[in-house]
């Protein structure tokens, strides 16, 4: 018999059996839509928070130049180490793998001015490479510092987003000025918004950059209060660091094992944390998403056992008119394996339609539910199991009915 | 003339070379419940050939059914020889016996088991989907075996909107779908009333005279004398074997 006749003889079973079919066919459904949802809440949340862990910067070493805690050649403990362009310079060389670093000033006590306004943000003076490195990124319209600045010290400033929405309110901010201390200074870029959940010194929304030159001749800061590297790859960040260290254990001479006399946070380190603690999220999510379907399962299989049993008849009847025993195994398997895929695909649709209604307010939260293709391959492979496991029991014990006793009922 | 008569086909080969289309040699059926062990049949030896009509009767519980059963490969004799046209059917697998079922037997049932769901047409298409014939055979055979049990107008209807005496003629159309060799009637009047009963032994009567071979059992004296000859079973055996004169 062809699959036509299989599927006819599926639908007058529907026809006849439609509550029992309507449970089966939930239970199915209700599976699907939890498994690949689950996934996909997983999934969006996983997303969210990279995110946010990136929003400082991907593959960045924060380091803060301190006080030796250990005699060295000779030298004694507490002493002072500072950090200016020429380690900035010599780092840069020594270092492999770096993809850029930048000295940074910061100061949190001069008074921005705008009509009226008057805030105190925290002022970075930085590099132009710092944007790349912090996920600085300038709204169209506008930029970050560039080397002209450096070179001719313009007084320009680079504002965060939230920043810029306190001083200028909805007006167009690039163009017009800012008074810093009374000295005006030309905004040049406005940060796009971007999530950032850890900071060093206050959000990059609520922040000001200026030219690390200029900052340097308005200040007269010689010394960086710390500075950044990144590196291309997170397998190379820990080799970068020790360089680092020893690099500047070399010039400023201390102990390269000091772990005072420079003190280092390695952003990538909250990604690794974040990336085991989300698979272990994500592979819960999985065991609980498998399990619902295996429950789903052995309803589908229970009713198929019964369905079995009520049909035993039938199958007499069918065995008594010729039906192989393969015909009997495949319309149950072939019934079972149909009424998977319904209740997959279903299950599949409501949780594509939930996640493209998705609001997207709630993102900044919990992120966006995405379902990926391995989701949905997943999904698929385990129905296909199910299904098939559902199917073949009570199929192998229909074909394995005596023709005779079947009669008889 | 539209009864696809077997004689003209194959029954001079059969008969001609002293072959019996049924040859049954000592059968034994034993049913074993566990608790107790039930013979139902006790050495039975039985030989129809072509084109024969055959009636048999006994008391119930005589093993009737289950000797019907063995002869239609529904079931398997315990022990015995059993030759369907020559062939012995003893160690047949069981896909080979649901080819014997499906190609060479036609049964008829006392309780016409047609199933419920399907229409009518469907119930006598089922042999011949089983068969592996293609749709559009299937659908010139169906409705040619329906106009020979008189139902072309009833072929959509579903067995509950039937009466019984055209339910046991669907079913009769359903054991005549793939031309097999024997039809096997297992008290098919036993639910039916004295005229609907009566028509299908006519039906009956017809298809012997087409040429089929069939064997009926049945608890009337009255039907048993239509057959051309009665086979009496008592305990498990053959008690009697005579001509209708
Ligand atoms: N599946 C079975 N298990 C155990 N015993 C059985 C089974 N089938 C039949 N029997 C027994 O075998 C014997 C013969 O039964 P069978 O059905 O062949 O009788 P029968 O001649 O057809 O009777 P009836 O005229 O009432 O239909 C009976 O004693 C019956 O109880
Ligand atoms: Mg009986």
């Amino acid at each position: 018999m062809g699959w036509r006749n299989y599927l006819r003889q599926f639908l007058r079973d529907l026809r006849s059996q439609k509550l029992r079919a309507a449970l089966t066919l939930f239970g199915l459904v209700w599976g699907t839509a939890s498994v690949t949802l689950l996934l996909a809440f997983g999934e969006g949340l996983q997303e969210r928070l990279l995110k946010n862990i990136r929003g400082l910067g991907e593959n960045i070493v924060i380091c803060w130049p301190s006080q030796t805690s250990k005699t060295w050649e000779g030298l004694p403990r507490n002493r002072k180490i500072t950090i200016k362009d020429e380690d900035i310079d010599a780092l840069r060389r020594e270092v492999p793998g770096l993809t850029g670093i930048s000295g940074e000033y910061s100061n949190d006590s001069r008074k921005f001015k705008v009509g009226h306004k008057v805030l105190v943000p925290g002022v970075t003076g930085a590099n132009p490479i710092f944007a790349a490195m912090r996920n600085l990124i300038p709204r169209t319209g506008g930029r970050y510092i560039d080397d002209l600045d450096m070179d001719e010290r313009r007084r320009v400033v680079f504002l965060g987003d939230g920043l810029k929405k306190d001083l200028f309110g909805d007006q167009e901010a690039v163009g017009k000025y800012v008074n810093v201390n009374g000295v005006p200074f030309l905004v040049v870029g406005v940060m796009q918004k971007k999530e950032q959940d850890s900071s060093y010194q206050g959000r990059d929304t609520d922040r000001a950059s200026i030219p690390a030159t200029t900052f340097r001749a308005i200040y007269g800061q010689q010394n960086y209060g710390n500075f950044v590297f990144q590196v291309a790859d997170a397998d190379k960040v820990e080799i970068a660091k020790d360089k680092v260290i020893a690099t500047l254990a070399k010039i400023h001479r201390f102990d390269p094992s000091d772990s005072e006399a420079v003190r280092m946070w390695d952003v990538t380190e909250n990604e690794k944390f974040m990336h085991s603690f989300m698979l272990g999220f994500r592979i819960f999510l999985g065991v609980m998403g498998v399990l619902t379907l295996v429950v789903a399962g052995i309803g589908v299989s229970n009713i198929m056992n019964v369905v079995v049993e009520e049909r035993t008849k039938e199958i007499g009847v069918k065995m008594a008119l010729g039906a192989r025993q393969r015909m009997i195994v495949s319309q149950f398997l072939f019934e079972t394996m149909l009424l998977t895929v319904l209740g997959g695909a279903i299950g599949f649709l409501i949780s594509w339609g939930i996640c493209a209604v998705f609001p997207a307010k709630l993102d900044e939260f919990v992120g966006t539910p995405v379902i990926s293709l391995q989701v949905g391959a997943m999904t698929a492979c385990v129905l296909g199991v199910i299904g098939f496991l559902a199917g073949y029991f009570p199929a192998r014990s229909a074909a394995r009915l005596n023709p005779v006793e079947a009669l008889r009922l | 003339m539209f009864w696809n008569g077997k004689n003209g086909k194959n029954g001079g080969k059969s008969e001609g070379n002293g072959h019996h289309l049924i040859d049954l040699q000592g059968i034994r059926k034993v049913y074993d419940t566990g608790a107790v062990k039930v013979e139902a049949l006790r050495g039975l030896d039985l030989a129809v050939r072509e084109n024969e009509f055959l009636a048999i009767v006994g008391p119930s519980g005589s093993g009737k059914s289950t000797l019907m059963n063995i002869i239609g490969c529904l079931d398997t004799a315990t022990e015995g020889s059993y030759r369907l046209r020559g062939e012995q059917v003893a160690g047949l697998t069981i896909d080979r016996l649901a080819e014997i079922r499906n190609k060479r037997v036609g049964f008829v049932f006392q309780n016409f088991n047609l199933l419920p769901q399907l229409t009518a047409f469907e119930n006598v298409e089922l042999p011949l989907l089983f068969k592996g014939t293609p749709a559009r055979q299937r659908r010139e055979r169906v409705e040619l075996l329906f106009e020979q049990v008189g139902l072309s107008d009833r072929m959509l209807h579903r067995p509950v909107e039937l009466s019984g005496g055209e339910m046991q003629r669907v079913a009769i159309a359903r054991a005549l779908a793939c031309e097999p060799d024997i039809i096997l009637a297992d008290e098919p009047t036993g639910n039916l009333d004295t005229t609907s009963g009566r028509d299908i032994i006519g039906m009956f009567e017809d298809l012997w005279r087409k040429g089929h071979t069939l064997v009926l059992i049945t608890h009337d004296p009255a039907i048993a004398r239509r057959a051309r000859r009665i086979v009496n079973v008592q305990d498990g055996t053959v008690v009697s074997d005579e001509a209708v004169a």
